[in-house]
């Protein structure tokens, strides 16, 4: 079906009257506007490019993040972030996957929600293969990646500091001071400091004072899911930037299936459909894949035409294939003083010192929590009573809890996978997404390594341990990766180096989907800075057009 | 535990209430886009509110905050009143659940919820099960009572500096208090905050 301009008017049948009709043939149809997404179209808008953004969800005002917030506390409200529904649905195999929980849609994406720890991959990340005989390389280096990280940086506005021994080599201080250690963070010292564990503190995408015409964080304590200061980098700063550059940002507008040209050379098209059921052609000349983990891999599977059966850009079985996140190991109790919880929503403390060990090989990260415990107004807000006995319910509840998290690398593994689901449609009638996913004895013999070190630490400090995240409590820390692969090999992955698909010339891959293996690192920053790279190669590629 | 139909049609008998079940039909039941056209049908209209909004949540309030609290009235009018001013819906879902409930405080105790005495209405609250229930906007009346009124005032109080002094924190989440006092091994002295109010927005 294709009835452009059809029942709905338009504007799709949203009502608002915004235009969601297509753009004539544009330079560059960038689909999905998170931070892969935005930073692309920002670079190629403001080279001159004739950019058209193609966002499933909607915009969200930044004047109703205040509502959001107590969507946010409040039991018995909405998502914030409107997640779930027909839209949505998916389904899951092995352990589950909560997949909704773990994205978002809409303009910013996914950086709506997150909570903005930002942190380059070691150098061991891009060769695992070589060093340790595991996963498979990057066909990049550190090396090749360090400029971007800092063009990443700049973009976010990484407040950090240079006081991470473990880090990888960096040319230039942060954009922004970091945010001072907690006080929890000093108790925490000295029993590290005890064990001979280096703390050093946390690059956050969030401002330490103002930054790029955002305010300074105000302390609301709820940056995941909700930043009402703005404070917290989201991609919605780089879609405006995008916009004032001249792009063109049409939200509502889930993309269907991509169309290839008769040869099965290039894309010629994004085929979208309004919420109406209008399907429209946006047509251009470079397109670029930027919905996350799942729906890039999703989309490739949905465009399967005669010429490609398996789905486009799959020649080499890999799309869809090695679907990785990073897992959550932790633990924590309580101390017999007061820790001073809860009254930020972000982590100033952590430490790489195990990152590089080799037993195991898996990366793990380990995090000094600043919200360990219940916060007093959610705890109220479920609580059996009220008046003093709540007071005095509460007064026993807060106060005194501490809480070593961290995160566990799982390396790829071909059996972890998206697929088309045959029994599900979505609202548009297209089959949903199907994780399969489940952990091996290496990720949980790697998670076990963490929550020794967690308990050591707790220990020294002298808590009462009262809770393990261990192998089978852990989940997803929602950082979805691997399912379009990066490598040199066309035979064994899906865009070369810089993002570009092996077997389309005109299509490229922006996003964590891209990652050969995870490390376990919060991706976001890597997803930047491989995204502006793309970006520069795609630029390179329009003007020799 | 949540009241049920039944409960509350012993609990009404118990208190020698006269009421027809047309009127715990109507008072018992959420509310239903189609609730005009079943007028004949035996229920009544929707409850009024006897007093002011504002009347019935400070009333509400006296009971759902601790004891000692000074300022609570323009502390309810500010910040739970002010801060959905400009959201008509919730507004409206509010003053539904406010009207059911000193509706049931009229049945069963012949006055106006706020003109209860304080240990009247905290156990009339307790009756309807309201410490139990969930939180739910189009819920049954007590559920919505929760969302409404309880958790309403517990969330405006809790993500306030007032409220969450009271249990060790002066910078509670939902409340922009700033950048300082996690670093900080103590509350600060009241007096340092740059104001006392509730979720200062």
């Amino acid at each position: 079906m294709s009835a452009d301009g059809g029942s709905g008017g338009s504007d799709g049948g949203v009502g608002d009257g915004v235009d969601r009709t297509p753009s004539p043939r544009a330079d560059v149809c960038v689909v999905g506007s998170g931070p892969a997404g935005a930073l692309v179209a920002h670079r190629l808008a403001d080279e001159g490019a004739n950019v058209v953004v193609l966002e499933a969800g909607p915009r969200f005002e930044f004047a109703e993040r205040l509502e959001q917030q107590e969507q946010h506390i409040r039991r018995g409200m909405e998502d914030p972030w409107e997640m779930g529904g027909p839209r949505d649905a998916y389904s899951t195999e092995g352990r589950h996957y909560p997949l909704n929980a773990a994205r978002v849609k809409g303009v910013g994406g996914s950086t709506l929600h997150w909570q903005g720890m930002v942190m380059r991959l070691h150098e061991r990340d891009f060769e695992m293969q070589t060093r340790y005989g595991v996963g498979t390389d990057w066909p990049i280096d550190y090396d090749d990646l360090q400029s971007y990280y800092a063009d990443a940086e700049r973009a976010f506005g990484v407040a950090g500091a240079m006081d991470n021994p473990y880090a990888p080599p960096r040319e230039e201080p942060f954009p922004l001071p970091a945010f001072p250690p907690s006080y929890s963070d000093s108790l925490f010292a000295e029993a590290c400091e005890r064990l001979e564990i280096d703390m050093h503190s946390v690059p956050n995408a969030r401002n330490s004072e103002p930054y790029d015409d955002r305010a300074p964080c105000l302390g609301y304590g709820t940056c995941k899911p909700i930043c009402p200061s703005g404070a917290k980098y989201t991609a919605e700063s780089h879609v405006a930037k995008a916009e004032a550059a001249g792009a063109r940002v049409i939200d509502r507008v889930p993309v269907q299936r991509l169309e290839h040209d008769d040869a099965g050379e290039t894309i010629d098209a994004a085929v979208y459909a309004t919420p109406d059921g209008t399907e429209h052609r946006q047509t251009a000349g470079q397109f670029v894949l930027a919905c996350g983990g799942v729906e890039n891999a999703r989309l490739l599977l949905l465009s399967a035409s005669e010429q490609y059966p398996d789905g486009l850009a799959n020649s080499s079985g890999a799309v869809g294939r090695f679907f990785m996140d990073h897992l959550f190991a932790g633990a924590g109790g309580r101390l017999d003083e007061p820790t001073r919880q809860n009254h930020v929503g972000f982590n100033t403390s952590e430490t790489h010192q195990f990152y590089d060990d080799t037993e195991p090989v898996e990366g793990l990260k380990l995090e000094f929590l600043n919200y360990a415990g219940p916060s007093p107004v959610i705890e109220a807000l479920g609580a059996e009573t009220w008046g003093d006995e709540l007071v005095e319910q509460l007064n026993e509840s807060y106060g005194t809890h501490v809480a070593v998290g961290g995160l566990v690398e799982q390396l790829p593994d071909a059996e972890n996978r998206i697929t088309l689901d045959p029994d599900r449609r979505d609202d548009h009638g297209n089959p949903v997404p199907h994780v399969e996913w489940s952990l091996g004895e290496r990720t949980e013999r790697a998670i076990r390594r963490a929550n020794e070190i967690q308990h050591a630490i707790l220990e020294e400090l002298g808590a009462s341990i009262e809770w393990t995240v261990g192998p089978e409590a852990t989940g997803p820390a929602y950082h979805q990766m691997g399912t379009t692969r990066m490598g040199s090999d066309p035979e064994r992955s899906v865009v070369d180096a810089d993002g570009r698909a092996h077997d389309l010339s005109n299509l490229w891959i922006v996003g964590s989907s891209v990652f050969p293996t995870g490390g376990a690192m919060n991706p976001t920053l890597t997803i930047a800075a491989l995204s502006l790279r793309a970006a520069e190669a795609l630029s390179a590629s329009l003007s020799d057009c | 535990m949540e009241l049920t139909r039944r409960d509350v049609l012993a609990a009404l008998a118990a208190v020698g209430a006269t009421v027809g079940g047309g009127v715990v039909a109507g008072r018992y039941d959420p509310p239903r886009a189609d609730a005009a056209s079943d007028a004949g049908s035996g229920s009544v209209a929707e409850p009024t509110l006897s007093t002011d909004l504002l009347d019935l949540l400070d009333a509400a309030a006296e009971v759902v905050y601790p004891t000692g609290v000074d300022g609570r009235r323009t502390f309810v009018e500010t910040y739970v009143l002010g801060r959905t001013e400009n959201r008509p819906a919730y507004r409206e879902g509010l003053q539904e659940a406010a009207a059911q409930l000193d509706a049931v405080a009229r049945d069963w105790r012949g006055q106006p919820y706020a003109d209860l005495d304080a240990d009247v209405r905290d156990k009339l609250l307790r009756d309807l099960g309201v410490e139990t229930a969930e939180p739910v906007a189009d819920g049954t009346i007590t559920e919505r009572i929760r969302f409404y009124v309880v958790n309403d005032l517990l969330f405006a109080f809790y993500s306030s500096p007032t409220g969450g002094r009271l249990v060790g924190i002066e910078n509670p989440i939902g409340h922009p208090g700033g950048i300082e006092s996690y670093q900080r091994e103590s509350m600060s002295p009241s007096s340092a905050e740059h104001s006392g109010g509730a979720n200062e927005r």
